[in-house]
């Protein structure tokens, strides 16, 4: 037997105050990526016809360095909070949301870093 | 997670069928989906077929008529017959409407009505609206002001500013945006429907509310405003031509300006 009202019900625990960020940081990011990826599309366009020191002087040009740099950041972010919405929109059992989100987090944060030392690496070491 | 299929007691079966009286010219086949909570059984559709001719020319005087001279059983929501009360909206061949401002003729073939989808029905047309109705409630329809009322007057709107509300002071509450919204669809126990943020952006955009701030705190939320995707089946739907979806876009834009 339940007998909280309907509006209770509605209310819920409140407003979060919270979630333009997320929301603000996704459009943010979407815009980033707009150039972000004509540029990378353009610049690959060229390399699979290019030798290994080919491939590694350009990613060791500076302007392409600090691009790419930008691009695995945009990418990772954007796909987290993007799949962080997707998650909540469809996972209803709360640890399950909770974990697959965390999880997913970590993987990008895992993913980007993993992406960001290849490119430093290459940059700086060659 | 979120169910694809439907459950097994809500599987929909094929019912009876009544057929037209013979001699009649101008049939008309409506497949209506019924659900009687008093007995053990699962929905089904049944078949009515109604003679035209001797039928009013809107969906709901074919329902009306059915009701009176075919089937009395069947249960649906009617009142205004012109489109300003909202409560015979439904699912009419697919699309979430107002039964009483679609003509007949409109439909070439056969006239599949069903209840307003994803919410609980209570009985055959008629859904559940007690949690729309709270989340109504929730976002305090009414103006509210930091100064007392004028001694002597009303509190004054400039054209200009009455003219902010068109668009937004139409809706009827109908529920046809909100049940058509795959976000409400799964997640309405939170998120508070296009309906409803039409209605809160109504009082946003109110020239004699004081409490815009407080409405905007309030709306700030990863479920009760944001899980808006822009998937626009409400603008789509809306019996009354509203844009809600422009409505939910502009509540983000006071969002965006007051950071």
């Amino acid at each position: 037997m339940a007998f909280r009202t309907p509006l209770a019900k509605a209310r819920g625990l409140g407003s979060a105050k919270a979630g333009f960020h997320h929301w603000w940081l996704q459009r943010v990011t979407a815009v980033a990526l707009i150039p972000l990826t004509v540029w990378f599309g353009f610049g690959i366009a060229v390399l699979p016809g290019a030798g290994y020191s080919d491939v590694v002087a350009w990613i060791g040009a500076p302007l392409n360095t600090v691009l790419l740099i930008s691009l695995i950041i945009a990418t990772c972010y954007h796909a987290a909070l993007g799949l962080q919405v997707v998650v909540e929109d469809y996972v209803h059992t709360e640890w399950v949301k909770i974990a697959t989100i965390m999880a997913m987090n970590l993987f990008f944060i895992l993913i980007s870093l993993a992406a960001l030392y290849a490119t430093l690496r290459i940059a700086l070491v060659g | 997670m979120v169910e694809f299929t439907l459950p097994k007691n809500s599987v929909v079966q094929s019912g009876k069928s009544y057929p037209a009286p013979g001699g009649a010219a101008r049939v008309k086949r409506f497949e209506i989906y019924r659900f009687d909570p008093d007995l053990d059984e699962n929905p089904r559709i049944d078949v009515y077929e109604v003679d035209l001719d001797a039928c009013g020319p809107m969906i709901l005087d074919a329902l009306i008529k059915i009701k009176n001279e075919i089937d009395t059983t069947l249960t649906f929501r009617r009142s205004c017959r012109e489109g300003v009360c909202g409560s015979c909206a439904m699912t009419i061949n697919g699309r979430n409407t107002l039964a009483c401002t679609k003509a007949i003729d409109d439909y070439k073939k056969t006239i599949k009505i069903y209840p307003l989808p994803h919410m609980s029905v209570i009985k055959d047309l008629v859904p559940d609206m007690t949690h729309f109705y709270a989340q109504y409630a929730s976002i305090k329809p009414w103006i509210e002001t930091q100064s007392p009322p004028p001694a002597d007057r009303e509190q004054l709107q400039s054209p200009e500013e009455r003219a902010e509300l068109d668009g937004l002071y139409e809706c009827i509450l109908c529920a046809c945006c909100s049940t058509s919204c795959p976000s409400y669809w799964w997640n309405s126990d939170r998120y508070l429907g296009p309906a409803t943020l039409l209605q809160a952006y109504r009082w946003i955009a109110d020239s004699r509310d004081e409490n815009t701030g407080e409405r905007l705190d309030e709306l700030e939320d990863p479920f009760k405003l944001y899980r808006c995707h822009t998937i626009m089946n409400c603008t789509d739907t809306c019996p009354k031509g509203l844009n809600p979806a422009k409505a939910i876009a502009e509540i983000k834009k006071r969002l965006v300006e007051r950071q």
